[in-house]
């Protein structure tokens, strides 16, 4: 079956028993509150269209409180606007998910695919130390499995869960295996305010008004994180073994990094590919450890840099890390990514970032304004040779 | 000899932290009371406000989830929506409900929301220190509004009552005040029609409860309820604006 | 017919009792509670009717009420 990346993160996450959407319209993610509308009632379950992004995930708090698998979506400017909601709901230790379809920012931006929501999603992205446990698909077929893996995350943790996606991955159409049915194993949850009958009263809050308390919730909260990057990371790993290079990379931009992997296997370079799965967790060790096995890093971002950032602290000065990016809505082809490989792979091994000797290459010109690829390298002494 | 007057049972036996003479603790007791004669305690959830009530969720003995400032009503619309045959209330004030959160109960109205918003219209922002809120009355002294608020600068008060009982998904809207017996009397009857349209389905109801601040006001208690009445009632009228009952 | 019991330490010494009693029957004492509030006190004079108005319009549910 053939499937838009929108509908089938709606079909999981119906699979995944969620019973309540709430959500509002923004570009490009459209088709998720449209499908819902449809099939959540179909379902038994709740659909609502909010009147804004910071309505539907107060709502979203409201039934993650009752104690339903509840979920809302947006994208980019609409995510800013859930930001207290969702610290909220992180604070008071409730179950949710929330896709966020990313496009070109900051500010209204346009509605091309973009990576520039990173931070936001691992950083926690509202006030306060929580973390959204974050996965990013890279197919159509991930949409479908990563709903169900997040609200998995979501109720082990009780915390806010992210599914990282991008105009692209929401927009394409893929083929699609749908299970006949989905094994789901929702915890119990003996804290939700279902009305206190047979009894004494739950209360959920977010509020904790003597300092030593709050510490102790906070404790709780960042244990859980702990946990989770022990049990719960994900990552996917192609041809590392042998690789001088690899390119790190998430979602879209992983798609486009494993053609550009395979064109750079047929020239003889040895480059591979790391995926990570799970950005929240990060999969750090990992990295880490492929970083002592004297390999150089390739991050390729739709952003400025913010992945890269994470990467870099894994690997903790022992490798060299380079990073390119575009910005704007701007997808790089997988040429364009090929001559960065090239570039990096003429300069000797460089371990740990060397300000003003690595530098970043965004829009193929490095920060210093020079050529920063080899064809343009090439364009610019043509001309100045005059042939 | 038989006791007449008790604690209602939906109240819990702890402090209440208001100042003294602060009517919030008679709007608190009066929704419990509700409670207990409707017979609803143990399937009710109360959704807290940001402000002195932040801390209500001590006083009910019912479930209740503490919403961030002014998103009591989109809360609520979700477990409302999720778990139909609970008994959901809001208790806000003029900041959370008039100020920051109007888009969410104004969606909430217009909807048709099956919840009860109790709404305590004290013409400050007490919690906070007294600074000016939407329903502050012109010429009233708040530390943001230094001399008295000022139409030209910021505007004027803000009717709620009126301005949501057109609301088709309106059911019952009243204002009210307890500045009397026969008033707290009146404002007991007030929200248990409320919470009786919430049982019959038949829509928002809303309860706007002309409240005391004597601590902000600069007044004794007893000062503050007549300053309610002399002041405050002829530009906020009490009734009922709306009956679908 | 009537009398009152007041709970001393709940009373934050709000006075609206007193006022709003229609037989005058509650002062506020000399004394003061842990909180550094002057509670209420009842005057049993046999005149109280019961009527709860000052449990109605204490805030604190500091008052019981007995007929």
């Amino acid at each position: 079956m053939l499937m838009k990346g929108n509908e089938a993160v709606v079909r999981g996450a119906i699979a995944a028993q969620c019973r309540a959407f709430f959500g509002y319209p923004i570009t490009p993610q459209n088709e998720i509150p449209e499908y819902m509308s449809r099939y959540m009632p179909e379902a038994g379950g709740v659909f609502l269209q909010a009147e804004s992004e910071v309505a539907a995930i107060n709502m979203v708090y409201g039934a993650a409180s009752a104690g339903i698998r509840a979920m809302t979506s947006s994208s980019s400017p609409g995510i800013s606007l859930k930001m207290e909601g969702i610290s909220y709901i992180a604070g008071a230790q409730l179950p949710c998910v929330v896709a966020n379809v990313q496009r070109g920012g900051p500010g209204l931006g346009n509605i091309a695919p973009a990576q520039a929501d990173y931070f936001q999603a691992v950083k926690g992205g509202g006030h306060g130390d929580y973390r959204m446990l974050t996965v990013a698909p890279w197919s159509v077929q991930e949409m479908f499995e990563h709903a169900i893996l997040a609200f998995d995350l979501a109720d082990r943790y009780r915390n806010p869960a992210m599914i990282l996606s991008d105009a692209i991955v929401g927009q394409m159409l893929e083929p699609i295996e749908i299970p006949e049915k989905v094994e789901v194993d929702i915890p119990p949850k003996p804290w939700a305010t279902t009305g206190a009958k047979g009894r004494g009263r739950n209360y959920v809050t977010s509020l904790y008004i003597v300092p030593e308390d709050l510490e102790r919730i906070n404790l709780q909260i960042q244990a859980k994180y702990a946990e989770a990057s022990r049990r719960d990371v994900r990552f996917q790993e192609f041809e590392l073994e042998d690789a001088d290079i690899v390119l790190v990379a998430y979602g879209c931009v992983a798609r486009i990094c494993r053609t550009t992997m395979n064109m750079a296997r047929k020239k003889g370079l040895r480059v591979g590919l790391f995926r990570p799965i799970t950005v929240f967790p990060f999969p750090s060790e990992r990295l880490a450890a492929l970083a002592l096995e004297g390999k150089r890093f390739l991050v390729v971002e739709l952003s400025a840099g913010q992945m890269v950032e994470d990467v870099r602290l894994a690997i903790n000065g022992s490798a060299q890390v380079d990073f390119y990016g575009r910005l704007g809505g701007v997808v790089p082809s997988p040429v364009e990514i090929l001559d960065q490989i090239e570039q990096t792979l003429m300069r000797p091994f460089l371990p740990g970032y060397v300000q003003g000797g690595v530098s970043p290459r965004i829009n193929g010109r490095n920060t210093l304004g020079a050529a920063a690829s080899a064809t343009e390298l090439e364009a610019e002494e043509a001309d100045a040779t005059g042939v | 000899m038989q006791q007449v007057f008790s604690r209602p049972k939906a109240l819990t036996d702890v402090a209440m932290a208001y100042c003294p003479g602060c009517t919030h603790g008679i709007a608190h007791r009066l929704v419990a009371e509700v409670i207990d004669e409707l017979g609803v305690m143990d399937r009710t959830v109360g959704v807290c406000p940001v402000g002195c009530s932040v801390f209500l969720y001590e006083y009910f003995e019912c479930d209740s989830i503490e919403a961030a400032h002014g998103r009591a009503p989109a809360v609520a619309t979700g477990v409302k929506r999720c778990l139909p045959d609970r008994v959901v209330f809001t208790y806000q004030g003029d900041g959370d409900l008039a100020a920051i959160g109007t888009a969410e109960i104004v969606h909430a109205a217009t909807r048709g929301e099956n919840i009860t918003v109790i709404f305590i219209n004290n013409a400050t922002y007490g919690m906070t220190g007294g600074q000016m809120a939407p329903t502050t009355m012109l010429g009233q002294e708040s530390t943001t509004t230094p001399g008295g608020r000022d139409k030209a600068r910021a505007g004027y008060p803000f009717k709620v009552c009126e301005l949501l009982s057109p609301l088709e998904g309106v059911a019952y809207a009243a204002r009210v005040a307890l500045t009397s017996p026969p008033n707290v009397a009146k404002a007991k009857r007030a929200i248990k029609t409320a919470f009786q349209a919430q049982l019959d389905g038949k829509g928002l109801s809303l309860v706007e409860i002309l409240s005391t601040c004597p601590t902000q006001w600069g007044m004794a208690p007893l000062d503050a309820m007549k300053h309610v009445d002399s002041v405050m009632v002829p530009y906020y009228p009490l009734g009922e604006f709306k009956s679908d009952a | 017919m009537g009398r009152i019991v007041v709970n001393e330490e709940r009373c934050k010494g709000c006075e609206l009792c007193v006022h709003f009693c229609p037989k005058n029957l509650i002062y506020m004492s000399e004394g003061l509670n842990s909180k550094g509030h002057h509670p209420c006190a009842f005057r049993d004079t046999g005149e109280c009717t019961g009527c709860t108005v000052c449990a109605m319009m204490c805030p604190d549910v500091a008052i019981e009420v007995y007929k």
